[in-house]
């Protein structure tokens, strides 16, 4: 009998880059809907190098929405929990959109490029869904665009990043201070120069022309590897951003969740004018969160992973959201959601790997500062 | 990429060394490239019984989880302890000191499934050559859409 043939999948989407990774011989795997390098040389050299010297990374599965008219900053104000009003042009904001409910639906940055002109960074499997949910709510007053297939990504992190793109534009970026950005060339290649990143290291994010993104990698390696700058894939961005317990979508927050749970209360100001999910967040205050998001370091060997049970003398309290082996510590590190009452600091809690019950203790965040 | 002769290979990449009625497992060169840093590693006890085709333990990187299988039936007789303080043996060493258990066989015909290092090598390269048969049919699939 002849076999039928295979359903289509849906095809993974590829960066600009990609035969840039391929020629690296990046190991390649599928995230948000991406074909993206998970590694280059292996996850833990490339953590390290971010940590005591530059990494560059290519994130241009991120999507990027751009928010243009008179009333753009209104409509940001609205969709957005954290002030805009307080950004000036040049300047960036770790925000979140939030529904009805507070619930996540993103955690996004928002660029002000001008009074009138807002550019919002947003996680990749998302790209889609926040532009709708934008645009839904612009009720027209505001023009959005998904404009994610202009723009090349990169991040240049670690703490050489300053010099070795110093290297390479006429920016002061020494005057370039966190969450502020400027247009310049780098390597005669026009770009957006942001001092922000995902790995608890200083380092910048660089949006330019997608055509020119090979080049701009290129030079950028060129320009640092004789620092010991070396190309790093998403393994590495996902074990520096946890030890550093910066939220992952998709595993710290969902549509679920509230960012008053997630810790992320000092991102929604909720004295500001209405915006979505304020009201729901307000009730939730008032009435108290169930749960709360704790770092979990394990005391016995074992590496927590993502829905393992959080356990209190055999009683489920809660699941880990993230975990692995922090390579910059040694030691093994989670995120994860527990019920209140249980949330303090010190407790001695268990996590139930594959059946077996391993104690761990809630520690402070994040587990690494520089 | 190294398949010493003289061991035995199975499917989900562990190798066995057969001395006697006792074969030492770990995982193969290729099996521990595909995980890469391995960062932790769980074994069974010693006297446990472990199952042909069943897991008997799990290797993980930083990124995730892997069962090892058993390529034999056996109970144990030795782990490496090695391995729960230095896992990354597995990624330097996986034939020599990255070894993981030595267990005593039960039934020696459960060897006749395994495969000599050149059938292992080949079904390797299949694998391989399966993935790659897949990145072309997508780029050409590519070049098609550009016409």
């Amino acid at each position: 009998m002849e076999a039928q043939p295979e359903p289509q999948v849906q095809r993974l989407k590829r960066t600009p880059l990609y035969p840039v990774h391929r020629r690296l011989g990046a190991k390649m795997v599928e995230f948000g809907g991406w074909e993206m390098p998970v590694q280059y040389q292996g996850v833990i050299a490339e953590h390290l190098a971010v940590r005591g010297r530059a990494g560059l990374f290519d994130v241009s599965h991120m999507g990027e929405v751009e928010v243009r008219g008179s009333q753009a900053m209104d409509l940001c104000q609205r969709v957005t929990a954290n002030d805009v009003s307080r950004l000036k042009s040049g300047q960036a904001q770790y925000s979140l959109l939030l529904n009805e409910n507070g619930g996540t639906v993103d955690d996004i940055v928002v660029y002000k490029l001008e009074d009138d002109h807002f550019l919002i960074c947003v996680n990749a499997a998302n790209t889609e869904k926040d532009f709708r949910w934008i645009k839904e709510n612009s009720r027209g007053v505001a023009e959005v665009e998904n404009s994610s297939s202009h723009y090349v990504q990169l991040a240049l992190q670690g703490p050489l990043a300053e010099k070795i793109l110093q290297r390479l534009t006429q920016l002061r970026l020494e005057e370039l201070r966190p969450f502020h950005f400027s247009f310049g060339e780098v390597s005669s290649i026009r770009c957006l120069v942001s001092r922000t990143g995902y790995t608890g290291e200083d380092g910048f994010e660089l949006y330019c022309e997608s055509d020119k993104g090979e080049r701009l990698w290129n030079r950028l390696i060129d320009g640092g590897s004789d620092l010991g700058l070396q190309p790093a894939g998403l393994g590495a961005r996902d074990t520096l951003r946890l030890e550093r317990a910066l939220p992952l979508y998709g595993h710290e927050l969902d549509e679920t969740t509230t960012p008053l749970e997630a810790g992320l209360e000092w991102v929604t100001k909720l004295s500001k004018e209405s915006f979505l999910g304020r009201e729901a967040l307000l009730k939730v205050k008032q009435e108290g969160i169930r749960r709360r998001l704790v770092g979990l370091e394990l005391v016995e060997p074992g590496i927590a992973r993502s829905h393992y049970p959080i356990l209190k003398q055999d009683r489920p309290i809660g699941e880990v959201t993230s975990g692995t082996k922090s390579p910059t510590l040694g030691r093994s590190i989670a995120l994860g959601y527990v019920v209140r009452e249980e949330a303090e600091l010190g407790n001695n809690v268990q996590v139930e790997i594959r059946g077996r019950k391993v104690a761990a203790r809630i520690v402070s965040l994040p587990f690494y500062r520089r | 990429m190294e398949f010493p002769d003289g061991l035995k290979y199975s499917k989900e990449h562990e190798w066995v060394l057969v001395e006697g009625k006792t074969a030492t497992i770990g995982i193969t060169e290729y099996a521990q490239e595909e995980l890469g840093d391995i960062v932790y590693v769980e074994l069974p006890e010693v006297g446990e019984k472990v199952v042909k085709d069943d897991p008997f333990g799990a290797v993980e990187s930083v990124k995730a989880v892997s069962d090892v299988y058993a390529p034999v039936s056996g109970s144990v007789l030795e782990v490496n302890d090695v391995l729960p303080d230095n896992p990354e043996t597995i990624n330097d060493d996986p034939y020599g000191d990255g070894w993981m258990i030595r267990v005593e066989i039960s039934d020696m015909d459960d060897l006749k499934d395994l495969m000599s290092a050149d059938e292992y090598a080949e079904y390797v390269e299949q694998q391989r050559a399966e993935e790659e048969d897949e990145d072309q049919d997508e780029e050409e699939e590519e070049e098609e859409e550009d016409e």
